[in-house]
């Protein structure tokens, strides 16, 4: 993977709602990079921004939510201030889009194949011969069986699981270079996730399309991303290797995170819990919008909101890895890990 | 409205059905509420209350304001017949919307007329609310195939609209007075309670379906479910602790069926089978005047038409205002 | 689909037994039918025999044994007033009701469902707020009303408005817009069907009468149709439509529209209903010569088995055309058509 161009990047992106009292910055500065074929996975908690963002990069924010400031680039194209009509030929052709309820995600009054190949016919100029022998082709590729006959038939005469499979061939029915997947699994049976996953991953590996994996299922995340940004109250907290920041998470509230997932072989006691909750849009603290919740917090925490730190591999918002900080970046690390609370702190608050 | 902030009953605190807010608390926290502040901030509805308390205002006082007295037959002068308004060339200031066929003073046939118009409007209103909530709270605490037989019957009557109903209980009672003579009631009185009966008993649908699905929801709560335990008698239950929590709904109803039932009256009195042209109401009027049409003497049937028209909808604004403002899922 | 239709079919017989029934009623209410029937000279042996002849003798429950039956035959009795069948008289007037009724359905549904989708797609657009306002003044203005302004627009003002010549160039003479508003003008026999639809005359006759019919549910299908488009907008699968990119002429009157029809096909299915019914209205303003007319003379008069009738008629109307709304379900919602097994298991 090279950094030096990458598929899409995303700088300094703002997220607002007008309100009665004010706008509410539901996505805050928020700024990475997905590269060509690979596989983002974007966690947090309901309301940490992490579905708008998908929704601003598809271009498909709700009114009154718009974009407020910040770039959108695709391909070396910036996007975010296309018209409706100009994003809406990127849309299902570059950037693709799954959402969350497969039962809700297709018109129950026409067949599967004729949503197919309207959004074939949409963005090619195939005849309907062949979109529909590609329709065809497409559900083969999701593994649903007897597509000559499926196509004909319509969606609630389909599981939730071929559901989703159909709704991947939708997403992905003219190669788009990216799919920004919002909790694709969230609402199936357990057993038909890891199915819809693998299935997910290996259409993109072989047509080499990024994804951008929206969820808040470590367990997905950890089987699917090579990345993974952590968000937290329309932040990202932390972004880096997905290994890295589950083995090895450096934010506060990343390592929190991970120690509430139950995992198997691991003779904990019993899962951490962070104390508290996410504050509400209206109720974000200045300086680090974790503070309230945070075992290392100091003063600098309330005053000034912290920058994205590149420690390792990885970027951190949290000024324990300040260059200013006393701290070694080893201390910082221990610190965090332990579950006292560390001596940097005890000085101040 | 709905949401968390509204108190919910510790588990334990069950029995508490003497709690329930008084009427009082309740005029102060309307006062207080987002119902008064929505309608603050809507200028439309602002005006339709102003026009529908001017209305309310000319009933209750028509007798004094109005200038002349339209149903006492002795003053009218034929002479004075369809006189044009005041500022046309033939008009007189003492008539200011000129007259009718039989001289009456059209500005004080109006005023009559909207006095007549709303006293039976309000009366058919409240007696369908009577019925229909009297139905409504059986159906839906009773159950069982009384609910059945009583909703099967809404349904049905509910199919056809209105205005039919309304003009076949109509026929019927008045051809029972017709052979039935003994009962001795003047033109004007039989009138009022054939209108009456005929609008009440066609509109009492939609209180019944309102009232029954919100005591369906209300019994199976545990405030009702221990009042039942503890013995209170049933209709008290009803009365004290169901009935106050169907009124919101039931107002909003009442008052979009206050401009139906106006309508409804209006229509039925055009059609010839409501108020007598002796004492007019608007739709009376509205029949008259709809002869002399075609002859050039359009005031006599445009006024009045403007005059119910207004009315009606300013009724009907404060109605679709109160219902988003009592309701907002409705946006 | 076949059980729900016999279903839906024994309900409807149910109806119609009940509307029997209160048909029935109102004849017993009103007391004795051989008053209504025979005039003051009429001996008190003359009426007994009447009374044996019409089986008033015989108990209720026969009497309305034999009501039903001649209902179902087509037999509604004489005419109290008219003394002749009322089937008959029902029967000569019922195509102009239905044309004015069919004529205004289609305006309604013609001009309400495109101003439905235009302020559903436009919900905070001038035009769409003009539009929502103008329908409620709509809703507030009873029919004989609005029948008396177009009466008064159309007829009595054009027809004394002076030419207005517009520049050098040509004049407007209003009269020549002036429209008929009495009758059904010119009209055709095919068969025992009395047509107004064939003549020009005819159909200018129709114009006024068809708007005032029409008017009400013009605006109660255009709020139906905004409400419905604003909820479906709302939905999954129209963002994932957008998702896919498709355009927004597909999305909105493919996706989106046919979704809305649902319920715009019961509620026109309950408001034809209704329109035959708001016929007695129309036709009593405009001297339109159909049933609902017929129907006010004979409550006026207390013309029982006029009145009985035309409620069993109407009943059977309504009947019919909520049958006919099921069996549309099936044409629009695949979801009905194929039974609840067929769904494939998990993938």
């Amino acid at each position: 993977m090279t950094m030096a161009s990458p598929l899409l990047q995303v700088r300094n992106l703002v997220v607002e709602f007008p309100t009665r009292r004010g706008a509410l910055t539901a996505v805050d500065d928020v700024s990475f990079d997905i590269a060509e074929g690979e596989v983002l996975g974007v966690v947090g908690e309901s309301g940490a921004g992490k579905s708008l963002t998908g929704a601003a990069i598809i271009g498909l924010l709700e009114p009154p939510g718009r974009v407020a400031s910040g770039e959108i680039i695709l391909e070396g194209r910036r996007i975010d201030t296309l018209s409706y009509e100009q994003m809406r030929r990127i849309r299902g052709k570059q950037i693709g889009a799954i959402f969350q309820d497969p039962l809700t995600s297709l018109n129950p009054l026409y067949s599967v194949g004729r949503q197919l190949t309207e959004t074939i016919l949409t963005h090619t100029d195939m005849t309907p011969t062949k979109a529909r022998d590609r329709a065809i082709e497409l559900l083969t590729e999701v593994g649903i069986p007897a597509p000559e006959r499926r196509i004909d038939q319509y969606p609630h005469q389909f599981s939730g699981g071929m559901r989703q499979r159909v709704v991947i061939a939708l997403a992905l029915c003219v190669n788009p270079r990216l799919v920004v997947a919002d909790e694709p699994t969230t609402a199936l049976d357990v057993s038909i996730q890891a199915q819809i996953i693998a299935l997910l991953k290996k259409l993109c590996r072989e047509h080499g399309t990024a994804i951008m994996l929206v969820t808040h299922d470590m367990g997905v995340i950890a089987e699917t991303a090579d990345r993974v940004a952590v968000m937290y109250a329309g932040r990202i907290a932390e972004i880096g290797p997905v290994r890295e920041v589950i083995k090895n998470a450096k934010h506060p509230y990343t390592h929190g995170l991970m120690g509430s997932i139950p995992a198997v072989g691991h003779d904990a006691e019993r899962l951490e819990q962070i104390p508290g909750s996410m504050p509400r849009l209206t109720d974000i603290p200045t300086g680090c919008a974790f503070n309230r919740r945070c075992l290392h917090v100091h003063e600098r925490c309330f005053k000034d909101r912290p920058d994205a730190l590149p420690v390792e591999d990885s970027r951190v918002a949290c000024w324990l890895y300040d260059s200013a900080n006393a701290m070694s970046l080893d201390e910082a690390k221990r610190a965090v890990a332990s579950k006292e609370t560390g001596s940097v702190e005890q000085a101040n608050v | 409205m709905a949401d968390a902030r509204m108190p919910t009953p510790a588990p334990g605190s069950v029995a508490v059905p003497t709690a329930r807010p008084g009427l009082a608390d309740g005029v102060h926290r309307f006062f207080d509420s987002d119902v008064w502040f929505s309608f603050k901030r809507s200028p439309i509805t602002i005006g339709a209350a102003a026009v529908t308390l001017l209305y309310f205002v000319m009933a209750v006082f028509g007798p004094w304001i109005a200038p002349h007295d339209p149903f006492d037959l002795a003053k009218l002068d034929l002479l004075d017949s369809l006189i044009p308004p005041a500022w046309m060339a033939d008009g007189e200031a003492r008539f200011p919307l000129g007259t009718d066929d039989q001289g009456r003073d059209l500005l004080s046939a109006i005023i009559y007329g909207s006095r007549v118009s709303l006293v039976i409007g309000f009366a058919s209103v409240l007696l369908s609310m009577v019925i229909g909530i009297g139905l409504g709270l059986i159906s839906g605490f009773v159950g069982g195939a009384i609910d059945a037989f009583i909703m099967r019957m809404a349904e049905i009557q509910l199919s056809f609209p209105a205005i039919l109903v309304a003009l076949l209980i109509n026929g019927v009672i008045i051809g029972y007075f017709k052979t039935h003579p003994e009962w001795q009631v003047d033109q004007v009185t039989l009138a009022y309670v054939v209108l009456v009966l005929s609008i009440g008993l066609s509109n009492w649908v939609q209180y019944a379906r309102t009232v029954r699905g919100s005591t369906l929801v209300e019994r199976n709560k545990e405030y009702v479910q221990a009042a039942h335990v503890i013995g209170i008698h049933p209709a008290m239950i009803m009365w004290r602790h169901i009935l106050p929590n169907v009124m919101g709904p039931v107002l909003v109803i009442a008052t979009i069926q206050l401009a139906l039932a106006v309508i409804t009256e209006a229509t039925l009195s055009f059609l010839g089978v409501g108020v007598p042209p002796t004492e007019p109401s608007l739709g009376t009027l509205i029949r008259v005047g709809n002869d002399y049409l075609f002859s050039g003497e359009w005031w006599v049937t445009i006024f009045p038409g403007a005059a119910l028209a207004i009315l009606v909808l300013a009724v009907n604004l404060l109605g679709d205002w109160l219902r988003d403002a009592l309701n907002p899922k409705l946006r | 689909m076949v059980a729900f239709i016999i279903r839906r079919f024994i309900q409807s017989l149910f109806v119609m037994f009940v509307v029997a029934l209160v048909s029935f009623a109102m004849f017993q209410f009103i007391g004795d039918p051989v008053n209504q029937m025979v005039g003051i000279e009429t001996s008190l042996a003359e009426r007994a025999a009447l009374r044996e002849r019409l089986g008033l003798n015989d108990p209720i429950y026969v009497q309305f044994w034999h009501y039903i039956v001649n209902a179902v035959s087509g037999d509604f009795g004489l005419s109290y007033q008219h003394k002749r069948p009322v089937a008959d008289m029902l029967l000569e007037r019922l195509p102009a009701t239905l044309e004015l009724s069919l004529v205004s359905a289609l305006f309604s549904l013609i001009v309400g469902i495109p101003m439905g989708v235009y302020t559903g797609l436009n919900r905070d657009g001038f035009l769409a707020k003009l539009f929502l306002t103008i329908s409620l003044i709509g809703i507030s203005l009873p029919t004989f009303l609005i029948g008396i302004l177009l009466i008064f627009v159309f007829s009595v003002m054009m027809a004394n408005a002076p030419p207005i010549p517009v520049f050098d160039l040509f004049t407007i003479y209003p009269s020549a817009l002036q429209l008929p508003s009495f009758g059904r003008g010119t009209t055709v026999d095919i068969g025992s069907w009395r047509t107004g639809l064939l003549t020009t005359d005819g159909l200018k006759a129709l114009i006024m009468p068809s708007i005032t019919l029409g008017l009400f549910q013009l605006t109660l299908i255009m709020r139906l149709v905004r409400s419905e488009m604003l909820e479906v907008l709302r939905t999954d699968y129209i963002k994932f439509a957008r998702a896919r990119g498709l355009a927004n002429r597909a999305i909105n009157f493919g996706h989106a529209l046919k979704n809305t029809l649902v319920p715009v096909i019961t509620i026109t299915g309950l408001q034809v209903g209704s329109i035959i019914a708001f016929a007695i209205i129309t036709e009593t303003v405009f001297q339109w010569p159909g049933m609902g007319q017929m129907f006010l003379l004979a409550v006026q008069n207390v013309d029982i088995p006029i009145m009985a009738a035309y409620l069993m008629l109407i009943a059977f109307f309504f009947v019919v055309i909520n049958l006919i709304v099921d069996m549309l379900y099936y044409v629009v919602d695949p979801r009905l058509r194929v039974d609840a097994g067929k769904v494939s298991g998990h993938g």
